[in-house]
């Protein structure tokens, strides 16, 4: 039953990501890429990440999507009589960028094998510690002791950025 | 009386049968409140205008949803000849999933004793109860957005651009409002903080009350009802998103609509007045180490509680008065308020709900920390503390407002010129 509900997930999550490339107007693409979100959802609940199940539906497509849905309806994009995507030479760099993204990140994780599970205190099993803290606990406590100085220099920097986006837009009047 | 074994995952088929039965109950209720609540709209209005209302199907019109539903059913389906027929399709379809699905982790009684087992009246008691429900909501908008944009129409176009644009500013509210509750729960399981409200000896609305103002403000922006209809707004958008539907698809959106009030209603009342806990201790009953408890005794021993059919009879009407009242108020304030101009909708979002409740959350979490760091436990007195508090900022909020000296009337000394109102 639940291999049968990977497979439903994983395939839904792949065939959304595949939509959103090769969708034909803007809309679909954005469909498919909420589908893909909801199925990757889908997938923490079954590692029994419900919290990180939440945010991704809430931070991605509950909010980052209805802010691209937004600038899609508001650039009146997504007409059968004209193509979006300009000319030959973005659609290379688009896939210049992406690839290059994807080979950073396999380069990263690809030697040490299974580097990220490593990362996790060995002996310490994930079902104890949800047992003890909750399902939050387990990702506020470190986020909150540990890393707290690196999170709040996140939000710092997400700050400056929007203060700065703000800036160079208005600098035209 | 049965077996004091909770019926949970574990037990494969009972648990099958359990959950199914009651679903299809819960999505029958919920539908037929939503009929009803249709009903009672039109009544209310027609109440507060000084009218009759429908009147005519049915002894008191109370047969007048069926009508209407028949003929919703019955109407030609139109598809306007430029709108794109997937998309037109797939609207009222997303707007109406999310908003019945949500009720699912809404618990709305007291566990129900059988001889099979104690059936916990909670259709899906997942782990992160609100969290699930904040997700859902913000999913509702796409059905609005999408069905405005395939409607090729100015208007239903611009009503979807307004509902996407006011649903992402208010859900930061309605976050923020809601850390106030999660605080104080210290866990985001919906049974959980209705267990934690009858720990404490009063529901969170006293303890927390600018917490549920600034949450019943963000609710009715989310749920887009009056004042906060901007993506509706007949006087300036013929109807919004849903001008180019008819029958029974506006009939969803509808539905959709009441639904979502429904949720909201059911939120406020689970989060904020207890959910199914009725005042005083005799109906109390939470998790405590596997085993149902009603309370600790003197010795500080746990004593197991008493599972009747009766409480959890009286605890479900609870629910549903305190759920009914808040769809009341919900009919209440939309004859009663005109509709916010949309700069001003934005500019309530950004400028007064954020700011407040993150200075409010800091307030809060400040006096929580010294109340701790006291050796006060929590209970009764720790609760008082905190309404004290909380009712301090209410009273600061309620005045900074007030700019127009409504509360304060002629006694507050400022003469309101009409220049002055319409600013």
């Amino acid at each position: 039953m639940d291999s049968l509900i990977y497979f439903v997930l994983a395939s839904v999550t792949v065939g959304g990501a595949l939509g959103v490339v090769f969708g034909r107007s803007p809309i679909a693409s954005l469909l498919f890429m909420i589908a893909s979100l909801g199925s990757t959802a889908g997938i923490y609940v079954m590692l029994e990440a419900h919290f990180l199940a939440a945010i991704q539906i809430i931070v991605y497509a509950g909010a980052i999507m209805v802010l691209f849905l937004f600038v899609i309806m508001l650039l009146n994009l997504g007409h059968d009589y004209k193509r979006d995507i300009r000319g030959g030479l973005a659609i290379l760099f688009a896939f210049g960028v992406t690839g290059g993204i994807g080979g950073l990140l396999a380069s990263r994780v690809m030697p040490e094998g299974t580097l990220l599970l490593n990362s996790y205190p060995t002996g310490v099993s994930i079902d104890t510690e949800i047992a003890e803290k909750g399902i939050i606990g387990v990702i506020a406590e470190p986020l909150f002791n540990e890393y707290i100085v690196a999170f709040e220099f996140t939000g710092v920097l997400l700050f400056v950025a929007i203060v700065g986006a703000l800036a160079l837009a208005k600098r035209s009047d | 009386m049965g077996s004091s074994h909770i019926i949970g995952i574990e037990d494969g088929t009972a648990y099958f049968l359990v959950t199914s039965a009651k679903i299809a109950v819960m999505f029958g209720v919920v539908m037929i409140t939503v009929a009803y609540t249709t009903l009672a709209e039109r009544r209310v209005s027609a109440f507060i205008q000084d009218r009759l209302g429908p009147n005519r199907v049915g002894p008191m019109g109370l047969l007048q949803p069926i009508a209407d539903g028949l003929k919703n059913l019955l109407k030609e389906e139109t598809l306007p000849a430029s709108a794109s027929r997937l998309y037109f399709l797939l609207g009222p379809m997303l707007a109406m999933i999310p908003a019945l699905v949500t009720f699912a982790v809404i618990p709305f009684a007291a566990p129900l004793p059988t001889p099979w087992g104690v059936v916990p009246m909670v259709i899906a008691d997942v782990p992160i109860g609100v969290l699930y429900i904040l997700a859902l909501s913000s999913l509702g908008v796409y059905g609005v957005v999408i069905a405005g944009w395939a409607s090729n129409n100015k208007y239903a176009f611009l009503g979807g651009l307004r509902a996407s644009a006011q649903m992402i500013s208010y859900e930061v509210g309605l976050g923020l409002s809601l850390i106030a509750v999660l605080m104080l729960a210290g866990n985001v399981t919906l049974t959980e903080i209705v267990s934690r409200q009858q720990q404490l000896g009063i529901w969170f609305a006293l303890p927390l009350s600018l917490g549920f103002i600034l949450f019943l403000i963000c609710a009715f922006a989310e749920t887009n009802r009056l004042p906060f209809d901007m993506p509706e707004a007949e006087s300036e958008l013929i109807t919004g998103f849903h001008t180019e539907y008819s029958a029974m698809k506006f009939s969803m959106f509808f539905i959709a609509e009441y639904a979502h009030m429904l949720t909201a209603s059911a939120l406020m009342a689970t989060l904020f007045f207890g959910g199914w806990d009725l005042p005083g201790t005799w109906d109390d009953m939470y998790m405590f180490q596997g085993q149902l408890i009603s309370g600790f005794g003197a010795n500080g021993a746990p004593i197991a509680a008493t599972l009747t059919v009766w409480k959890s009879l009286a605890t479900f009407l609870g629910f549903a008065l305190k759920t009914g009242f808040f769809l009341f108020l919900y009919i209440w304030i939309r004859w009663t308020l005109p509709r916010f101009r949309y700069d001003q909708v934005m500019e309530l979002g950004w400028k007064v709900i954020i700011p407040i409740s993150l200075g409010y959350t800091m307030v809060l979490a400040a006096t929580m920390l010294t109340l701790y760091e006291a050796g006060v436990e929590y209970g009764f007195t720790f609760g008082l503390v905190l309404s004290v508090v909380s009712g301090l900022c209410t009273l600061g909020f309620v005045f900074l407002l007030d700019k127009g000296g409504t509360i304060g009337g002629a006694a507050s000394g400022k003469k309101v010129t009409f220049e002055q109102e319409i600013l």
